[in-house]
């Protein structure tokens, strides 16, 4: 039996990058993922058509999960539909870099009501389902830049060190619940954002990186889907470092 | 009582309805921790369409509290 098999996830802004990847994943161990996306519905759509094609289940549903109110709905409609949801990753988040000096407050407000309160959005209406149901994992995808901080990122910076606060809170107050809470803090990972990096810009970073290289989003799925599956069921509230020792 | 509000109490507590009275104490008899009393308070909200504001959840200590303030709030058949 594959470890995640007969698992309902959710994995949010998974149309691209670490999302896709980790939706890939948790597929390809069994479970049943909803692709979840804000506005680039043919992104979402292709993950989901790569997963079938490798005989998985997935199923897309556009959410911006910084609006309340929508993603209520979208939980909602998931379980009635699945009847359960065990797993919940939250990866949707978006950057508007600015020094702080420069940095506009719309800049500010638009990353925070994203990547922070997106999370606890979902996490919220995931609760009173898994509380009832006495079991549940919890993934938020926080960031090397909210553990270290990152010149150019006072909002996303704040943002993803808020997750690590929501992350060990929620883990408390669900912890007798059997449901565990854990953030996993990505250092720098290849997707579309970093490939547009300068050469310079590229072996400036491989520089700080320990192990002197990138890491891929799968190295970030298979933590998720480990966190996900019952091999993970006495870590929680835990922020896992993936980045090639950057932030040790 | 009213077996409806017994059998709220007693699915959300995971515990007996006949273990329930108006003097059962949540934490001290019931065994209900805050989750559990969260859960029980949406679950009344839910049957009897009213709304518990948090802050007056530290003043429901025994089933004839909750009883009493349902009262308060209009709820007939408790």
């Amino acid at each position: 039996m594959k470890r995640l098999e007969g698992k309902t996830a959710l994995v949010t802004g998974a149309g691209r990058g670490i999302g896709a990847a980790i939706a890939k994943k948790l597929a390809a161990d069994g479970a049943i993922v909803y692709v979840n996306y804000a506005i680039s519905s043919e992104a979402a759509k292709q993950v989901v058509k790569e997963i079938e094609e490798k005989g998985g289940t997935a199923k897309i549903c556009q959410c911006d999960v910084s609006n309340y109110d929508s993603v209520k709905q979208m939980i909602e409609d998931i379980i009635s539909e699945e009847g359960k949801l065990d797993i919940l990753v939250n990866n949707a988040g978006i950057t508007k870099d600015n020094l702080m000096m420069r940095m506009k407050p719309e800049e500010f407000d638009i990353v925070i009501d994203t990547n922070l309160k997106g999370t606890f959005n979902t996490m919220q209406a995931v609760s009173k389902y898994m509380i009832k149901k006495r079991s549940g994992r919890i993934i938020n995808i926080s960031s090397v830049s909210g553990v270290m901080g990152n010149a150019g990122q006072i909002n996303y910076a704040a943002s993803k060190a808020g997750v690590i606060g929501m992350t060990k809170t929620a883990a408390r107050e669900m912890a007798s619940r059997n449901i565990t809470v854990n953030a996993i803090a990505p250092g720098y990972i290849k997707t579309d954002m970093t490939e547009a990096m300068t050469e310079d810009a590229k072996s400036k970073v491989n520089a700080i990186i320990p192990l002197g290289y990138q890491g891929e989003a799968k190295d970030i799925a298979n933590m998720a889907a480990y966190l996900a599956g019952e091999e993970g069921r006495y870590i929680t509230g835990q922020v896992i470092k993936i980045d090639g020792g950057m932030s040790m | 009582m009213s077996e409806k509000m017994k059998s709220i109490i007693a699915e959300q507590l995971n515990i007996d309805a006949s273990e329930i009275t108006l003097e059962s104490n949540f934490k001290d008899d019931l065994n209900a921790d805050s989750l559990d009393l969260f859960e029980m308070v949406m679950a009344l909200e839910d049957n009897y369409g009213v709304e518990i504001p948090s802050e007056d959840l530290e003043k429901l200590l025994t089933v004839g509290d909750v009883v009493n303030y349902l009262k308060s709030k209009g709820v007939d058949n408790l």
